[in-house]
């Protein structure tokens, strides 16, 4: 792989957007290009280092909600990397790293913080928080159905010109009304789910990649997977369909003992 | 450096002043009953549901039940049911100690205790952090003993510094109770402004829950009274050698605490660390169980900074089961598993088991670790060779293989 150059990955924050475990999406995407003999460099800017410009991709998690407000202001100070997430990039945003990308945040006190402004969205608190197995239908090209696990208290509203990343067919996502998770622009693919994502979405993982690298990914077969998503996958109730939830609930009801 | 001792007279002058109300009494009966039916239907130990019957008959139960004992709480993220058991057995050197060894520690598990040993003069009582609040309003206790907050069980507990908060909020309310807390974690230091603390530099394994980034760590730390040494403990009156049996640095951080929390009760730190060294086994964790051609090395890791300080004691494992479950008790978001660094686990025959083996299988294969998938711990026992191997589980990971090895009668 001499002279091959290195597909670059920005873990931002991981100091501070840390608290769930999100920093496994980084493990994720590094591994998924090391077993594909793609070179690959990770660099871990935290809080106090100067964020470069030139990685392919920038990966910013969920954290607590001062932790969030530190962020929106630390992305603030760095305007040239906001340009670079808004359309140079390509970047994954997970739960407080969604919600800080956004316009503004509303707190529980009835306060509006500006966000970095890199998307047109907004999040005020909702009634309840959401925690729990999230299974969505994923609107990116080959990323298929998605599974993850949800803890937040923020509702999401899209802009008019944006387009959620899956529709939620359990849990909560957005909670917006639409049953969208997340958000999907060219270059940002934004949720609410942890697990982390990429971990128990590699379809996902291998799309951001393509993403970012422009190149198709030979297949990669792990153990252990296909059982992590089975066992969420499967009794997802049909949230869509309620009559079919019915006839599961007879067809149960009337099995021969 | 003054020594803290806690002052024996207001707790005592509240005590034994009428005999118990009524309600009381039928409350202790019923939940006594409760215990009984509980433990002969073979459903559990009995504690925790013969405390919860006695609570919901008396709500007052556990301030009266309190009442007139030296009473000691031990609460935190890690690390709870060890050092309480390094505390009673200290204060075990001068009589009865009312104690939830089972680590039953939500309230109904704390009255329980207080009530299968009525008399006790002194009570060591671990405590859930996140009742932590409750239980100190509720039993007004001599002595807390803190010993760090880390992220754990994200989807029942909240956010950490929120438990941290209201763990320590009920502390400003009771000057009298004297605060043992660990000076190494920033988050209880933080969490402890302005709160008197016989501050006990106890170590940690686990600093990414500290918020650096907010520049809290700028001004003087706090300045430990008690510090772990070579080989041994420092305090006010001089270095204490120490022996233990436990494995891991961190459990000298422990021992540090609890030498402390003793010390502040009135056992001197020489008797209370002879009592320490006689510890092997705390409710099955460090357990060492021969079970056929194996030695098992019981070992209990829960959250990634439990992983973090195991790690060291794994170095010396030739094979290793790793068992996760992900129920309630547990946190049903399997997400931690990639906050521990399973990259520097020792690279031996491993097999990843318990109810969510698959997504502890697939960490492993993502920090480059080889190993079998059974989410059977007993079974997956079959893949690994014959010697010693160290296991570590998770809570109810922990607690199903204990009751399926008692049963096969191993230990």
């Amino acid at each position: 792989v001499s002279g091959e150059s290195a597909v670059r990955i920005a873990a931002l924050l991981p100091d501070v957007l840390g608290t769930y475990s999100d920093g496994g999406n980084v493990t994720v995407l590094a591994q998924r290009l090391r077993w594909r003999g793609i070179p690959v460099e990770v660099h871990t800017i935290t809080a106090d280092r100067p964020p470069p410009t030139d990685c392919d991709l920038y990966v910013l998690g969920g954290g607590e909600d001062d932790a969030q407000l530190f962020a929106t202001e630390w992305l603030r100070r760095h305007r040239p990397l906001c340009a670079t997430l808004q359309d140079r990039a390509t970047t994954l945003v997970v739960c407080a790293g969604l919600q800080v990308l956004g316009r503004w945040m509303q707190d529980s006190t009835g306060h509006r913080y500006p966000g970095a402004e890199v998307l047109d969205l907004t999040t005020e608190p909702g009634r309840r928080r959401a925690v729990g197995e999230v299974v969505s239908r994923c609107t990116l090209a080959g990323a298929g159905t998605l599974t993850g696990f949800e803890n937040h208290r923020g509702v999401t509203r899209l802009g008019p010109g944006l387009a959620p990343l899956g529709r939620v067919l359990r849990g909560v996502g957005n909670g917006s009304g639409d049953r969208g998770d997340g958000v999907l622009t060219p270059s940002v693919v934004g949720t609410y789910l942890h697990g982390p994502v990429l971990a128990r979405n590699p379809a996902l993982a291998d799309a951001v990649l393509a993403r970012a690298t422009g190149r198709a990914l030979a297949p990669l077969e792990l153990p252990d997977q296909a059982a992590v998503r089975a066992e969420r996958l499967a009794r997802t109730p049909t949230r869509h369909r309620p009559g079919r939830r019915v006839i599961g609930v007879l067809r149960r009801s009337t099995r021969p003992a | 450096m003054v020594s803290i001792r806690v002052a024996r007279s207001a707790p005592m002058a509240r005590a034994r002043a009428e005999a118990p109300p009524l309600r009381t009494l039928a409350a202790m009966r019923l939940g006594t009953a409760a215990s009984a039916v509980s433990r002969s239907l073979g459903v559990g130990a009995g504690a925790v549901i013969g405390g919860r019957v006695a609570l919901r008959v008396d709500p007052g139960l556990l301030a009266r039940l309190a009442a007139g004992r030296r009473v000691a709480l031990v609460s935190g993220t890690n690390g709870k049911t060890t050092t309480a058991h390094m505390l009673a057995a200290a204060l075990r050197t001068r009589g009865p100690v009312a104690h939830n060894a089972t680590g039953a520690n939500m309230p109904d598990g704390v009255a329980a205790a207080l009530m299968a040993q009525p008399a006790a003069p002194d009570a060591v009582l671990e405590v859930d952090e996140l009742h932590l609040g409750a239980v100190v309003d509720a039993v007004r206790p001599d002595v807390v003993v803190l010993l760090n907050f880390t992220r754990d069980q994200l989807d029942r507990g909240s956010e950490v510094r929120a438990v941290a908060a209201r763990a320590t909020a009920a502390l400003a309310r009771h000057p009298g109770t004297l605060v043992v807390a660990n000076a190494d974690d920033p988050l209880l230091v933080a969490a402890l402004d302005g709160v008197p603390v016989c501050w006990v530099a106890a170590g940690a394994d686990w600093l990414a829950d500290a918020g650096a980034w907010r520049g809290c760590a700028g001004g003087a730390g706090p300045c430990p009274v008690w510090r772990v040494s070579d080989g041994g403990v420092e305090g006010p009156a001089g270095k204490t050698p120490l022996r233990l049996q436990l494995p891991g640095p961190f459990n000298f951080g422990n021992a540090a605490l609890a030498l402390a929390a003793a010390d502040a009760l009135g056992v001197p730190p020489g008797v209370a660390a002879g009592a320490l060294a006689g510890l092997d086994c705390i409710a099955g964790r460090y357990a060492v169980v021969r079970r056929g051609a194996h030695v098992l090395h019981l070992l209990l890791a829960k959250n990634p900074a439990g992983w973090a300080g195991l790690l060291p004691v794994l170095a010396p494992a030739s094979s290793l089961l790793l068992v996760v479950n992900a129920r309630v008790a547990d946190g049903r978001d399997t997400s931690w598993l990639w906050d521990v660094p399973f990259e520097r686990l020792p690279d031996r025959p491993a097999v990843a088991s318990g109810e969510r083996a698959a997504d502890l299988g697939l960490r492993l294969s993502y920090a480059g670790r080889a190993h079998r998938t059974e989410p059977d711990p007993l079974r997956a026992l079959d893949h690994l060779p014959p010697g010693d191997v160290h296991v570590v589980a998770n809570y109810t990971a922990f607690a199903g293989l204990i009751r399926r090895l008692t049963a096969e009668g191993a230990p």
